[in-house]
């Protein structure tokens, strides 16, 4: 109850920034009541669900590599520990990389499209949830891998029984990570060079001076983020206090 | 709970512990955890007092009300016939359970920490951390940090840490909890000979009974939580005394004593039900 | 070198040959990639006649102004909100969140708050940093033991005293980190924004070549945006394993 009050009080901060910032920059940044009755007109609109739909099949298949992928690589290094740390700086520096760089060769590789995004996609995404799994795993105490062993647990069953288990908070951590970024990776991609989805419709705005819009659609980006996040986070909440 | 008549406290009183309570406030606006007391505690200047009770009884909570680290919920603490606020009296010198060392000093460092922050000159600071090092084996080991060290070494450090400071009243939480059998036998006698040199007050929290009768003049038994103490005992020992003791009859007698008052405590607190 | 340091190496440059084979083999097209050498080649090439010294300069001053705020921005408010756990508890689902936003879609209220040139850019760099270091210093602070809180108030330090002596080299370990978590993200904020809206910098000269089919710059400036990163990684990378070796981590 109390941390409701105290989310609810956060969002009155940040609107009440935000309607500030308003009375500062005038009509470069629509108000949050303007923004939100644009909203509310783009989501009854005809076209804008097309290209949610867009968007959101583009990151459901990047958002299905990037965890499948990211786990299967990041516990498999994880579990070793010289590939493990033979490749986490490799990976760290594979991280910091401006990746929009390498979205020319995506798109020479892919070509226009939906393959190119979801690429781009999956780069951004994958690698957070690699190296968070593999260092979950890297991170247990070694003791329980030496009484699963003594158990006798096939190193399947290991792994299933005992690792993602112990491991699981951290995961969490990291696909909360993969998730964000995966999205940002999408929306990048469909800024600079796609006809359809959130992002274009985000460039296409910004190139009309058609700023409420860009704002609007932000917003309703922020709301979708700030959901899956915070359930997410409670996810990882009460596994934390299993782990305990 | 102050109590109405100006407290007569008698001059070989060194601290002392008056109706003392202490309720930990629940996060939820509960009723809280009663952890301690009502406790009433003398330890006379220069006594070596061991503290023995059940996990979880609250002796922890005993030493932080003493030093001032937490506030009683009731009744009044006083050190030097002074009255203790919420500040750690000059004079005190605290050893806890867990480890406290600074992993980011070298262990030289880490033992002059307190003599550099009470502004003491270099020599002084110099001849006191050699002496330490020398007296806690960590001579070798001046330069390390202590994450390269054992548990037990690291509690070292922490011990000469409070020691260099040369306080009246030492208070030590199971200081030896991470050290071997013998080298716990080893580091008591060197303990003994300390309190001798020093003519400080020590008070020593324990969960091991021989080590609570081998070298206390005076051992408080407290019950499982809310701790009260339950009994206090007298051993009797000589100033000059060391580990050889244990093979006294009379060691063997205050163990059995001190294993009869605390065994119903114990199953308690582990939340068995005694059965005798 | 370590043996880990030899096999690293051996797997990175195990890669870039087996790239240059199959460039030069015609496996990958050259429409495609150009080949490692080539590339490399090219960007000598480009630094020696100096035109992109503007850029370069610009960028780094960029990011450089990025990190210095986000670092400095970041530490204040993750300790002040350190305090308060129950402000933490409030925005820690937004914090999470946060890097799902392309802040670069911003650009135009940011020209419109701070003016056209380069403040905008450090802007969207410093929002992209900040959050990691406000994150870093949460993760460094809730590891400060109790015990070792309880000793500064056996000292009897006051609260300034036991930041400053206590709680931050406790945790200038993972401070750092979140240094490096700035540095990184600082330099894809502001080359993305380049790449994506400015019309200077890196980020910019790459998708300015790209949209002219000049492949062969191109490549040579992404090569140079790599190896950059990648340099100013690895020193950090060493800094901070030293740090956290000596702490036993
Ligand atoms: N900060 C705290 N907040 C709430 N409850 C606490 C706190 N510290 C201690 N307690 C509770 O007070 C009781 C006594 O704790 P204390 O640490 O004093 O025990 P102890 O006798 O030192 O135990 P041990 O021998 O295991 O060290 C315990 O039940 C514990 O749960
Ligand atoms: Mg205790």
């Amino acid at each position: 109850m109390r941390r409701l009050v105290d989310t609810l009080l956060v969002i009155a901060v940040l609107v009440a920034a935000w309607q500030v910032l308003h009375w500062v920059a005038g009509d470069a940044l629509t108000s949050p009541a303007g923004t939100a009755r644009r909203a509310w007109a783009l989501m009854n609109g005809d076209t804008f669900w097309g290209h949610v739909r867009e968007t959101g099949t583009a990151f459901g298949y990047s958002l299905g590599l990037a965890v499948i992928g990211g786990l299967a690589v990041g516990l498999t290094l994880g579990l070793n520990r010289t590939a493990s740390s033979v490749a986490e700086p490799i990976l760290v520096s594979v991280y910091s990389l401006p990746k929009v760089t390498l979205y020319p060769i995506i798109l020479l590789v892919f070509g226009l499209g939906l393959s190119a995004k979801v690429a781009f996609g999956t780069i951004h995404g994958i690698v957070p949830v690699i190296i968070f799994s593999m260092n979950a795993v890297r991170k247990l105490p070694p003791i329980y891998l030496r009484a699963a062993r003594s158990m006798r647990l096939s190193r399947l069953d290991m792994i299933r029984r005992v690792v993602v288990p112990a491991a699981l908070p951290e995961i969490v951590s990291g696909l909360r990570i993969g998730f964000s970024l995966t999205l940002l990776g999408v929306l990048i991609g469909e800024m600079f060079a796609s006809q359809r989805g959130l992002g274009f419709l985000i460039m296409n705005a910004i190139g009309q001076f058609d700023v409420d819009t860009m704002v609007a659609v932000i917003l309703i980006l922020a709301v979708v983020a700030v959901c899956a996040n915070a359930a997410l986070l409670a996810l990882n909440r009460r596994l934390h206090q299993g782990a305990t | 709970m102050k109590s109405p008549h100006m407290r007569v406290v008698p001059a070989d009183v060194h601290a002392q512990l008056a109706g003392v309570t202490r309720v930990y406030p629940a996060a939820d606006g509960g009723p809280g955890v009663h952890a301690l007391g009502p406790v009433d505690l003398s330890l006379r200047r220069g006594e070596f007092y061991a503290v023995i009770g059940p996990s979880g009884c609250g002796k922890s909570t005993l030493l932080d009300v003493l030093s001032g680290l937490s506030p009683p919920t009731t009744g009044e603490v006083v050190f030097e016939g002074k009255p203790v606020g919420r500040t750690v009296p000059d004079g005190i010198g605290i050893v806890f359970q867990e480890d406290a060392s600074f992993p980011w000093l070298t262990v030289r460092d880490n033992i002059a920490f307190g003599l550099r922050q009470g502004g003491v000159d270099g020599a002084e600071i110099d001849r006191r951390t050699d002496y330490a090092l020398a007296f806690m084996g960590l001579r070798d080991f001046a330069r390390a940090y202590p994450p390269q060290l054992s548990g037990g070494m690291r509690q070292r450090v922490c011990i000469a840490r409070t020691l260099v400071m040369q306080p009246r009243l030492i208070l030590l939480d199971e200081p030896f909890g991470a050290l071997d059998a013998q080298t716990r036998l080893i580091m008591g006698d060197e303990l003994l000979r300390l309190w001798r040199e020093t003519k400080a007050t020590v008070m020593l929290i324990t969960h091991a009974l021989d080590e609570a009768a081998m070298l206390s003049d005076r051992i408080g038994v407290m019950s499982a939580r809310p701790g009260l103490i339950l009994a206090e005992i007298e051993t009797g020992w000589s100033r000059d005394r060391d580990s050889t003791i244990a093979s006294d009859p009379a060691f063997g007698a205050i163990t059995s004593r001190l294993w009869s008052l605390l065994r119903a405590e114990s199953i308690k607190a582990v939340g068995g039900s005694a059965r005798s | 070198m370590t043996r880990l340091g030899w096999i690293r190496f051996g797997i990175v440059g195990g890669a870039i040959v087996l790239l240059e084979l199959m460039c030069r083999f015609g496996v990958i097209g050259r429409r495609v990639l150009i080949p490692p050498s080539d590339m490399a080649v090219q960007l000598w090439n480009l630094l020696r006649s100096g035109r992109i010294n503007n850029d370069l300069s610009e960028t780094l001053l960029n990011v450089a102004a990025s990190i210095a705020l986000a670092v400095a921005v970041g530490f204040a408010v993750g300790s002040v909100i350190h305090a308060l756990p129950r402000v933490r508890r409030a925005i820690e689902p937004f914090l999470a969140s946060y890097y799902a936003l392309p802040f670069f879609a911003f650009y135009p209220v940011f020209i419109v708050l701070f003016g056209i040139g380069r403040m905008p850019i450090i802007v969207i760099g410093f929002l992209f940093g900040v959050v990691a270091m406000v994150i870093a210093t949460f993760n460094g602070f809730d590891r400060i033991p109790r015990a070792l809180v309880r000793t500064a108030r056996a000292y009897r330090m006051g609260p300034v005293e036991t930041a400053l002596k206590i709680k931050l080299p406790y945790a200038a370990p993972f401070l750092f980190t979140g240094v490096k978590l700035a540095v990184a993200y600082s330099f894809i904020g502001v080359i993305a924004a380049e790449f994506i809206l400015a019309s200077s910098g890196l980020g910019y000269s790459i998708a300015y070549a790209f949209n002219n089919f000049d492949n062969r710059t191109m490549y040579a400036l992404m090569l140079l945006v790599i190896v950059l990163v990648t340099v100013v990684n690895a020193l950090l990378h060493v800094g901070e394993a030293r740090l956290m070796r000596r702490r036993g981590l």
